[in-house]
């Protein structure tokens, strides 16, 4: 019978997605493996064995550049021989096989665009190595959206290879799904938030498949709910509504028989399945997406938002991106081989031409000057840091927002981002991820909430890691911070006010040792000195302005960057 | 990834008339498609090159030329005898990242290595000539390069002056942008340069997913037997298209509906002359599609939300919708 029979009772999730995806690659697009570890080694290892047999396996280095990838001159070998040397870019030599990406999660844009293009058009898969751990990261949608499995394989603590040899897959060996399952699919896929078509498309194969891989012609039930879990769960973006189950709990094994209490058992068949569907996926949506999921609807925003927001920032490093014509000065710099590399092919031309007493080794002429181009010039970052406490009024909130809006308004011409962190009651929350998307923002701050005791040391230490993730990143972060500057709520979340404020303080001076443009705008009906106070421990300036108009702290603000 | 058949793509019937429209008249200056990931947006604008009948080039010539304009290619030897072959209407799929050289064209190296001369080698707005050119996530797309290609798009030829070379050839090409407004937004003279623009959204219905998932499945299988069940509606989506570019020209704009779309810009505050010319080109196209001599309001207002709804300013206090906005300003105009 089949190699993998009653494979699924002894594997997990995570390994039954890979044993498919080695028998069939190019047909799932790829497979995420999240977690770093020594069984995901093994799994890889497992995985380069058993396409290399049938096809090419390529693994693009983390500091590929495009010219590696899509091939070109190779100017080593060309200046070496005088003549031209191609050579194959690691995504065409892999058609037909495999590509893997370690740190999927820092792949940078327009590697992954690459990467993705090859997918849609060479019949390339790939398998990426996913080592996120914090719950903003994330390989580049472009990419996971192009492939059928996810897994995470920190779960694990051993992998079973005993699926066998690798045999390919054919879908043709098994029908295509009926409409009931079809229709399961859809509509759980629907009840998830999945926007994708591709999802659907993949949740179609990979039913198929693991009906094939059992040895059987027609798709079961089983098939269904391992295409569910491993195809759709991790792309959850919802979670589903569940209803009360209906009275028997017990249903262990699929209904064949409906009960005859209702004349249109189509439509109750129709809803079990879709059900058994949905409970198979919301069991198996993983960890980091609840929490994903978790935290965009704590910011009134869809799941997708926390991805984008990721594979923005990966597209703004200051990261140098080839280089431009030019004449260096003016703070840009020479790039040394890109001049020569560009000098190099008039060589033998400019020799001819130039005059016989001239023995220069190399003929070098402005017009072949690079300079280093960055992807981005420094990007700025404007963090609001909101007080929402309850000695906040509402209103203040409103003039906030108004003033993120019309920053980000600015903003996109500027190409600059804007992000704000409210604190109240016990904690401190981003509320918008840097962004520079006003339709993003728009969603976020519709949903802000006021109220509750003022942790201002948890609202300081909240823009701080923002502001230094934000240099990291290669940008510059200017911080507004909003408040009365009195503290109410400790850092360990107690209403204790002297304790609030000694925190707040200490907060501050480590902020302050970042040297970054700051300002406290005091939005209290009648300034006092304690707002002045915390600017002072910032280091940043102070500007009362009771009225808490938008337009006001806008132009204070870009006053502090002039 | 095989091409799918135009007319099997289920929905999503505002991206494919636009699409229809631009591929009857190329002067509307390209579709901006907004839209989540996998909604089949590369997907339609692909299908549409493919569907469309072959085009006549030169055999050889790299730059796309069609026979009777081969004395704008660079290729072009004078005197030289040319022989003409049948090709698909191209489609280029730009990526995110590339650099001016893929795009623009660049000195040939390996020639210049290897036996001195000095030669153009094309980009891809020369492979692009005469078919789509498919930008997919045109919002991260690096700001140079996406001026280099509006002002290509714009004046259908490409002038190369660097690296020593220097080079003109003709680059028209129908431009399909696609983004996500979530993932950061695009200028607005970036956006004010497309002809239309077109929301996509998943499909919600899940009797159109079972649909999408069947489709797929049998293209899948067995792609050939696929086509051949869609070719006959394709070959109509064809004739249309034929028979509209054929017709275009004679489609007649009365005065009273050229009025109409001047106060409509006005009522919504679309600004620039670019939006009205949209309208016009755009509802003239649409007749034509329809098999009509004349415009008549139906179709402007048919046309109106893709032509406009990208030009409007955006208020940052109120936070209406654009689509909304005309919808609403079409409805107290003209009922």
């Amino acid at each position: 019978m089949s190699e993998a029979a009653a494979l699924d009772a002894v594997i997990s999730d995570a390994e039954l997605a890979l044993h498919l995806f080695v028998r069939n690659p190019t047909l799932f697009g790829g497979i995420v493996l999240r977690g770093d570890g020594p069984v995901r080694d093994e799994m890889v290892a497992f995985a380069k064995d058993a396409i290399s047999q049938f096809g090419p396996v390529a693994k693009i280095p983390s500091n590929v550049d495009a010219e590696r990838l899509l091939g070109g001159l190779d100017l080593t070998a060309t200046l070496a021989s005088g003549q031209g040397v191609m050579r194959t870019g690691l995504l065409d030599s892999a058609a037909g096989g495999v590509v893997i990406v370690p740190m999927a999660e820092r792949v940078q844009s327009n590697v992954a665009a690459h990467i993705a293009q090859a997918m849609d058009g060479v019949d390339v898969a790939a398998i990426l190595l996913d080592d996120s751990q914090e719950p903003d990261e994330a390989p580049p949608a472009v990419l996971t959206e192009r492939m059928a499995l996810q897994c995470d394989t920190s779960v694990l603590r051993s992998f079973s290879q005993h699926a066998g040899a690798a045999k390919p897959i054919a879908l043709a060996n098994v029908q295509p799904l009926d409409d009931e399952q079809l229709y399961a699919i859809a509509a759980t896929s629907a009840a998830l938030g999945i926007g994708s078509v591709r999802a659907l498309i993949f949740a179609n194969s990979v039913a198929r498949a693991h009906a094939a891989l059992n040895g059987r012609e027609q798709a079961i039930d089983d098939d269904i709910a391992a295409a569910v879990r491993l195809v759709l769960s991790p792309r959850a973006t919802q979670i589903p509504q569940m209803e009360p189950p209906p009275s028997e709990p017990e249903d262990d094994q699929p209904q064949d028989n409906e009960p005859e209490d209702n004349n249109e058992d189509r439509q109750i068949e129709d809803i079990d399945l879709e059900d058994i569907m949905l409970d198979a996926a919301a069991a198996a949506i993983p960890k980091h997406i609840l929490d994903q999921i978790d935290g965009a609807a704590k910011r009134g925003g869809k799941g997708q938002g926390g991805k984008s927001g990721q594979k923005q920032k990966s597209a703004q490093r200051g990261r140098p991106l080839g280089s431009r014509p030019g004449v260096p000065g003016n703070g840009k710099r020479l790039s040394l081989i890109d001049s020569l590399r560009t000098a190099a092919p008039w060589q033998n031309i400019r020799r001819q031409l130039a005059r016989a007493d001239d023995t220069r080794i190399i003929h070098i002429r402005k017009s072949d000057l690079r300079v280093r181009h960055y992807e981005q010039r420094t990007e700025s970052l404007t963090i609001f840091a909101v007080d929402a406490s309850g000695s906040s009024a509402l209103s203040r909130l409103a003039e906030a927002k108004g003033a993120v809006e019309m920053m980000l308004a600015q903003a996109y011409v500027k190409r600059s981002q804007v992000a704000l962190i409210a604190f109240r009651q016990s904690a401190a929350e981003i509320l918008l991820p840097p962004t520079r998307s006003l339709t993003r923002a728009r969603r976020a701050l519709a949903a802000l909430p006021g109220g509750g005791g003022t942790p201002l040391a948890a609202g300081l230490m909240a823009a701080q890691q923002l502001a230094e993730a934000a240099q990291r990143a290669g940008q510059t972060p200017t911080i507004a911070i909003l408040t009365d500057g009195k503290g109410n709520v400790a850092m360990d979340g107690t209403a204790n006010r002297a304790a609030a404020m000694e925190d707040a303080h200490q907060a501050a001076r480590n902020f302050a040792a970042l040297g970054l443009n700051c300002i406290v705008i005091d939005i209290s009906p009648r300034p006092r000195e304690e707002a002045a106070e915390l600017a002072a421990a910032l280091n940043g300036r102070y500007l009362p302005l009771p009225q808490a108009q938008s337009a006001a702290m806008v132009s204070a603000i870009e006053s502090l960057n002039a | 990834m095989g091409s799918f058949p135009f007319s099997a793509i289920v929905g999503q019937n505002e991206m494919k008339q636009a699409l229809l429209i631009a591929a009857v008249d190329a002067r509307i200056g390209g579709v901006m498609i907004f839209g989540d990931r996998g909604t089949g947006k590369s997907t339609a604008a692909r299908a549409l090159a493919a569907t469309l009948p072959l085009i006549s080039v030169v055999e050889g010539c790299r730059f796309n030329s069609a026979p009777e304009a081969i004395a704008d290619s660079p290729d072009y030897v004078p005197g030289a005898k040319i022989r003409t072959v049948k090709a698909k209407v191209p489609f280029v799929d730009l990526p995110l990242g590339s650099t001016e050289d893929r795009v623009l064209g660049t000195l040939d190296l390996e020639r210049a290595l290897a036996h001195g001369e000095k030669q153009f080698e094309p980009g891809l707005l020369a492979k692009a000539h005469r078919g789509f050119l498919y930008i997919d996530e045109i919002n991260l797309l690096e700001d140079h390069v996406v001026d280099l290609l509006l002002d290509v798009a714009a004046s259908g030829e490409n002038l190369v002056e660097r690296d020593g070379l220097s080079i003109r050839h003709p680059a028209r090409f129908v431009l399909v942008g696609s983004g996500n407004p979530e993932e950061g937004e695009l200028r607005p003279q970036l956006l004010d340069r497309f002809g239309l623009s077109v929301e996509v959204r998943t499909p919600e219905d899940i009797a159109d997913r079972v649909e999408i998932m069947k489709r797929c499945d049998a293209n899948e299988q067995d792609g050939a037997g696929f086509a051949a069940v869609w070719a006959d509606e394709d070959g109509k989506v064809l004739k249309r298209i034929a028979k509209a570019k054929a017709a275009l020209p004679k489609v007649e704009t009365p005065e009273s509906i050229l009025e109409d779309m001047a106060t409509l810009c006005k009522a919504v505050g679309a600004d620039g002359l670019r939006g009205e010319l949209t309208l016009m080109r755009g509802s003239r196209a649409l007749a034509a599609l329809d098999g009509k001599k004349v415009v008549t309001r139906k179709h402007l207002k048919e046309i109106a939300p893709l032509a406009l709804r990208h030009r409007l300013r955006r208020n940052v206090l109120d936070e209406t919708g654009s689509t909304t906005r005309i919808e609403r300003a079409l409805e107290e105009l003209f009922g």
